[in-house]
């Protein structure tokens, strides 16, 4: 690991001051996947700005039909909540799928969001569900916000506060995960709310998180397993690496929608 | 006097004494010893597979602050290749220096060490060594590493060919197949493995300007091997100036066997800045440079008789060293492995041919099992083939092969003399915890449902207790493999052991107390094992190859019965007797016959030390010290079997059930050796379906770390069971076959059975991931569209 500064900021005002005037400067929210990537030296920020003790950014709450949680959450508090297991059950499902017990206790969902690895579950969640990403600037639609392999929609002085969930009338999430990361090989998210739909799938797209419109468009019919059938997606866009090739990923997310819409009811 | 029957611990399983320290995070690794003054050495190593280094330019990082030296190939004068121990005929041995001078010839090679107050510095400062590369053609696949590729990677040997070696007689093997009903022929290929133990390799080397002596402390299964080959083949250092410690080591599974660049560098070092020096590997330079294990590639046919018994064997091996001749790299793909293609069937005639090749890979090494799980994978598929060429049973053409029970000596095809076997007896015993016929009748009703249930089974034959020293010499091993075992009594009567033996998570601290209570019927609390420290023990040879309890602790046997022996003598002065007329019992010695006239066993102790009213001629002291040299390997057996599920829409591979009968002759801790069988398992579960070095074409490892290399865990493996049948080995005084690999060798090609069972195809490639069955299944589906 490099030297490096940290700052300890108590507002969000004070830590998006600090990103905007320091050079090299990195948020922490959680760490993991910054501080492996810090420890092999592969990234050096001069400064950390640690958002954990940053008022306000923590907690979970239903507000009106919307579920909001607090960007510093971490996973294994969405995963317990009994306030998410009763609204969102899926969401809940996600976030105990998140790595092992040390990573759902550090992790948070706004560091997870504001990293877009192709490979994470969150983005699927917000991508699935059309959360909104609330930041100290600007509210920002699920569908707006993430632009590619950890690319988001994100100023650089900008700090996501909260991510908002609108109450659907079903949902699931299945997970393929790589056996060794235990990330998702590729991660499969649907929803209904009303007559939208939302299939989100996460770690098959070489360029992170997607929708598979013809899916939704099928399920828009008629929400159930028979209306995928015949269904698939082209390899053609997928990630291929040692632990899938594309047209392996494409099969997958046909068989996952498929499940995940059984499992959704 | 109490004459009370003291239990026998042998054959009980008694927790492990190590354990409370080891899980309360107190026991002492090399990364633990920490002494003043210490330096921290950082290797720069090679980013590419094959390069030239034309200039290493180490201005700027001898600059940074908190340098205190920087090393390269250059600066080592005087210093030797690292030894190759085994030597086979036409062995082109290549220089293996421990720093790279002319070419780096693997990703991780080292070529500059630089050496600084803390690692933190050592590192800032490794990144501004420059090294200019002329990267040159590589290869790292090996079935392509001979002369069809451009890269040519060591000067002494053409075409990348490291050996070219056989055994067996091939001319039998052609009669066989002109005469055979059946000759199945398959390719296999047994993948490359990193050993991965939890705590990485690391050394700390302390050089006392005063006295002149070295002190290495180094993750080693074979404190006396590193520090024989170190000193005396490399640096060039009297051995008794060097002591080596290899205190607790955390899992080691062959990787630590090895001489390694790092410990001879910072050994070397030590002696330049006068300081300590310390090194401990980040995982990242684990798996670049820890030996790999197995990588074969191998073409083979096995004749079948009409009524399914096996006429032959053919078998052409690439086995691939990696860029340099590990340690004991060229014995595993021949003598231990192309010796045990006889397996644990009657196999009238084997040839096997193998081809050593060199990459620009990490070199491979022994890794649990060594050469054996490659025998077993290959025998047991090639019966599958058979069977399914016959369409027989698969339990129906495995009994029709098995060797026949014998207890004194069975000479296989390929050299070795097996000691004693009762192959069937372990297979039924396990058809039975099965329950076979309900096994086949689920599964097809499974099938029925749609769901599709494998059933897989494997046989394997281990040779263990390495070795008798007289046949591994004239096999090219370049040590001898016997074991030395001390046993010091003190005056009081509390007994320090001191064994060759290296316990490295094999519980020897456990074991070896049980044998020595037993012998000398004396509480485990007042004996201490230690072990790992050349400055304490007798010369010894160490732990691999499953020969701790069969050779060293026969050694300890041995140095037993010599103390009582003695005791004997002192104690038929005390009780005015003869010595003949003197026995042991219960921890004192006694007139036969007349167990009230007796003396303790501390009481005997206290004279050897005390000796007052002692025997004319006989030398004070109780202190005994043996090396045994066994007459023959052991040869453990058994059978396993897998039943997993396959889901069909992903090719996901679901482990329902595994069982295994294994026979490791006598026991001296069922708890310690069920815990080594399951290990083994699940080491072997993780080759079968989850790991795999993966190389690309430029050699570049894929698999660098554990987000891409997958280890097995917990929730891979169903609840296993395991038993036993018990055939004592003639080999050894205590009966013991030995047990530390029989799960990594036995469990792959179960896995594999079953899995090609459930989907009906013949060739599936480990590891069988999701995405490997998958497109098996798609293969097979084509098959029977285009049917």
């Amino acid at each position: 690991m490099y030297a490096f500064t940290q700052h300890r900021p108590a507002t969000v005002r004070q830590a998006a001051s600090l990103l905007a005037k320091q050079e090299e400067a990195k948020l922490l929210a959680g760490g993991h996947t910054l501080i492996p990537t810090m420890k092999l030296r592969l990234a050096g920020p001069k400064h950390l700005i640690d958002l954990s003790k940053v008022e306000g950014l923590t907690g979970i709450e239903m507000r009106g039909r919307s579920l909001i949680v607090g960007a510093m959450t971490p996973h294994v508090e969405v995963q317990t909540s009994p306030v998410v297991k009763e609204n969102f059950p899926a969401l809940a499902e996600l976030a105990g799928k998140i790595g092992d017990p040390a990573v759902r206790h550090r992790g948070t969902i706004g560091g997870s969001i504001a990293n877009n690895d192709p490979n994470a579950d969150y983005p699927a969640a917000a991508l699935g569900l059309g959360a909104t990403i609330i930041t100290n600037k600007r509210r920002i639609p699920a569908d707006e916000f993430f632009k590619g392999l950890f690319e988001t929609a994100l100023e650089p002085d900008e700090i996501i506060t909260k991510v908002q969930f609108p109450k659907v009338n079903k949902a699931a999430y299945v997970k393929f995960p790589n056996p060794a990361s235990r990330y998702a090989l590729v991660g499969v998210f649907v929803s209904k709310r009303g007559s939208e739909i939302r299939v989100a799938v996460t770690g098959a797209g070489a360029n992170g998180v997607f929708r598979v419109s013809a899916f939704e468009q099928a399920l828009k019919k008629r929400f159930g397993v028979k209306s995928l059938e015949g269904l698939s997606v082209p390899a053609d866009g997928m990630a291929s690496d040692i632990h899938g090739s594309a047209e392996y990923r494409a099969h997958l997310i046909g068989v996952l929608a498929r499940r995940a819409v059984a499992a959704a009811g | 006097m109490a004459t009370a029957t003291i239990e026998r611990l042998i054959g009980k399983s008694i927790k492990r004494r190590e354990d409370p320290r080891f899980i309360t995070g107190r026991g002492t690794y090399v990364d633990d010893v920490k002494l003043p003054g210490t330096t921290h050495a950082v290797f720069v190593r090679s980013p590419h597979a094959h390069a030239r280094i034309k200039k290493i330019d180490t201005t700027a990082a001898a600059k940074h602050p908190g340098v205190v030296a920087i090393f390269t190939g250059k600066d080592m004068t005087g210093v030797n290749s690292l030894p190759c121990g085994w030597l086979l005929p036409d062995l082109k041995v290549p220089p293996h220096m421990p720093l790279a001078s002319d070419a780096a010839r693997y990703v991780g090679d080292p070529v500059a060490v630089v050496i600084a107050e803390t690692e933190d510095a050592a590192l800032d400062a490794a990144d501004k060594v420059k090294v200019t590369w002329d990267v040159l053609p590589a290869v790292s696949a090996t079935d392509k590493a001979d002369a069809r590729t451009s890269a040519q990677i060591h000067e002494v040997a053409p075409s990348n060919v490291a050996f070219k070696w056989q055994i067996g007689d091939a001319g039998a093997v052609d009669t066989a197949f002109r005469n055979a009903a059946r000759v199945v022929k398959k390719k296999i290929v047994n993948q490359r493995l990193v050993a991965n133990p939890m705590e990485p390799r690391a050394c700390l080397a302390r050089y006392d300007a005063a006295t002149g002596d070295l002190t290495l402390w180094v993750t080693s299964q074979n404190p006396h091997v590193h520090r024989l080959l170190m000193a005396a083949f490399v640096l060039g250092i009297p051995e008794q100036k060097v002591r080596v410690i290899a205190p607790d080591v955390g899992g080691a599974f062959g990787s630590k066997i090895f001489l390694y660049n790092e410990e001879t560098i910072c050994s070397w070092a030590t002696r330049q800045i006068k300081r300590p020096v310390r090194w401990t590997s980040t995982r990242r330079e684990a798996f670049q440079t820890d030996a790999h294990g197995r990588d074969h590639v191998t073409e083979a046919e096995m004749g079948f008789a009409a009524d399914g018994k096996i006429v032959g064997l053919r078998v052409k091996t690439i086995a691939n060293m990696g860029a340099y001749l590990s340690t004991f790299a060229p014995a595993v793909p021949t003598y231990l492995y192309a010796t045990l293609l006889n397996g644990v069937y009657t196999i009238p005639a084997i040839h096997a041919h193998v081809t050593g090749v060199f990459t620009n890979t990490t070199p491979v090494d022994a890794y649990r099992g060594a050469g054996r799980p490659e025998a077993a994978y290959l025998l047991e598929r090639m019966i599958e083939a058979g069977a399914a060429a016959l369409k027989m049973d698969t339990v129906e053409i495995r009994r029709k092969n098995f060797i026949p029970k014998f207890d004194n000596g069975f000479q296989t095809q390929v050299a070795l003399n097996y000691d004693s076997g009762n192959y069937a007896a372990a297979f039924d015993k396990l058809l039975r915890m099965l329950d076979y016929r309900k096994a086949r009748s689920d599964q097809e009703a499974a099938r029925k449902q749609g769901r599709f249930l494998g059933i897989g089974f494997s046989t394997y034959i281990e040779a263990c207790s390495i070795a008798p020293s007289k046949v591994v010499g004239s096999l090219g091993a370049q040590a001898g493999l016997y074991e030395s075992g001390k046993v010091r009594v003190h005056p009081t009567g509390g007994v320090t052991v001191y064994t060759g033996s290296h316990s490295h998570g094999q519980g020897h601290e456990t074991t070896f107390s049980q044998l020595v209570a037993d012998e000398l019927g004396i509480p485990m609390e007042q004996i201490e094992i230690v072990h790992g420290d050349t400055g304490a023990i007798p010369f010894g040879m160490g732990t691999y190859g499953s020969r701790s309890a069969s050779v060293g602790g026969t050694a300890l046997l041995m140095s037993l019965n010599k103390i009582k022996e003695k005791g004997k003598k002192i104690a038929a002065h005390l009780l005015e007797a003869s010595p003949g007329d003197i026995e042991y019992a219960n921890g004192q010695f006694q007139v036969k016959g007349f167990p009230g006239k007796a003396v303790p066993f501390g009481q005997v102790a206290l004279t050897a030390y005390v000796p007052h009213k002692y025997p004319e001629g006989l030398e004070p002291g109780l202190e005994e010290t043996s090396f045994y040299d066994p007459s023959n390997f052991c040869f453990p057996f058994g059978a396993h079997a897998c039943v997993v599920e396959v889901d069909r829409d992903t090719g996901q591979v679901k482990v329902l059930r595994y069982l295994a009968v294994d026979d490791v002759g006598n026991v001296m801790n069922p708890m310690i050796v069920d815990g080594m069988v399951h290990g083994g398992i699940a080491q072997g579960v993780g080759q079968a379906l989850l790991e795999g070095a993966v190389y690309d074409k430029d050699g570049q490892l894929v698999t660098g770390s554990l987000m891409d290399y997958c280890m097995p865990r917990a929730d891979n493996l169903p609840v296993l069971k395991v038993d036993m049948t018990k055939t004592a080995s003639p080999s050894n005084p205590l009966g013991i076959k030995g047990c530390g690999e029989a799960g990594a060798i036995a469990a792959p090609v179960a896995v594999i059975n079953a899995i090609t069972d459930a989907i009906g195809s013949e060739d599936l490639a480990m590891p069988a991931t999701a995405q490997t069955v998958w497109q098996a299944l798609q293969k097979a589906n084509n098959r029977r569209e285009a049917a």
